[in-house]
């Protein structure tokens, strides 16, 4: 059976298929939930409770290498975007495992960020600022695992079945999700890391 | 129903990229994105240029003031955020029929609402509390 085809009530052909308008739409709930975090930290990002502030705290050069990764790791995804175009799928995993490996790297860097801050007594329960600081940062580490996650499933996903129309689209979702995340972590290095390091 | 096929042919006429097998080029292409190493290059060098100048903003300080440095930050943010959503995510105003932009321009209306009533609202609330001094905060119960 060949699949239904819509048109609106002006006879323009309508997608078959909202999968990508949906998801962006969930990418666009995630950015509100971002953006309440955003908003906690930017009210008691300067409550420091007589502890350490950001200026004591943060090793810009470190979050320069993350911040350097996860950027790399937005264009190798798109090499992956652009070998799928071309359905290749041995190029496809390559640079997929390769974003892969950049966001397990920057990953790496932001747990021994927080390693370090607890062990020197800068844990969540410090300050104000420090509560405020895990969860949003914590909450974007957290999507970039799940990304990973996702990443690894759909590596499986292709192999077995290759780049079927359902595992591009996929792809695709993916692609929006992670750089979505390199948008959100934008808003975090500049507002967090660069305004919170200023004297 | 003439106006209905008329329109259709026109649509047809319209993609250049009409597909030969129609469903599978169809997913590919289904809000005209086309990805090139081209386009993907472009975005990529923009944002190193963008992120290296506010990293080295600060890691210099190069500018004396802290305020004006915040603003110049917050300035190479958004126009990073926009490049971001250009090359990368690939968003313009026809992308699924206009919707995916009338969801973003709704979402932004709804976090600029969120960032500003919250950081107007909680500094009123802290410039109307007694003033505290570090001591008082040291013993805080």
């Amino acid at each position: 059976m060949s699949p239904p085809v819509f048109h609106d009530l002006e006879g323009r052909h309508h997608p078959e298929q909202g999968t990508l308008l949906g998801f962006w739409l969930y990418l666009m709930s995630d950015l509100l939930i971002f953006a309440c975090l955003f908003a906690v930290y930017g009210v008691l990002g300067r409550s420091y409770a007589a502890g350490p502030s950001g200026a004591d705290l943060f090793d810009l050069s470190l979050i320069a290498v993350a911040t350097g990764l996860l950027l790399l790791s937005s264009i190798t995804y798109g090499f992956a975007m652009i070998e799928m175009q071309r359905r290749r799928i041995a190029a496809v995993q390559a640079w997929l495992a390769i974003t892969g490996l950049l966001g397990v790297g920057f990953l790496g860097l932001e747990l021994y960020e927080f390693n370090h801050l607890i062990h020197a007594g800068a844990g969540p329960q410090r300050s104000a600022f420090l509560s405020a600081f895990f969860a949003l940062v914590g909450t974007h580490g957290l999507h970039v695992l799940f990304g990973i996650v996702w990443l690894i499933t759909l590596m499986v996903q292709v192999q077995r079945h290759g780049l079927v129309p359902e595992n591009r689209r996929r792809l695709m979702c993916l692609s929006m999700f992670w750089h979505f995340l390199d948008v959100v972590w934008i808003g975090v290095f500049t507002f967090v890391y660069l305004m919170g390091a200023l004297p | 129903m003439s106006s209905h096929t008329d329109s259709a042919a026109g649509h047809d006429m319209h993609d250049p990229r009409q597909p030969s097998q129609p469903h599978d080029s169809h997913e590919m292409h289904d809000d005209g994105t086309h990805f090139t190493v081209r386009g993907y290059a472009t975005g990529f060098l923009l944002s190193v240029l963008l992120t290296a100048i506010p990293f080295w903003l600060v890691m210099d300080q190069v500018i004396a003031d802290s305020g004006t440095t915040a603003i110049v930050l917050l300035c190479f943010a958004a126009v990073q955020i926009v490049v971001h959503m250009i090359y990368f995510l690939h968003m313009n105003t026809r992308s699924e029929g206009g919707w995916n932009m009338l969801a973003l321009i709704f979402t932004l209306v709804l976090v600029v609402i969120v960032l500003a009533g919250s950081l107007w609202v909680m500094h009123h609330l802290n410039s109307n509390m007694m003033p505290m001094s570090t001591h008082d905060v040291r013993n805080m119960p």
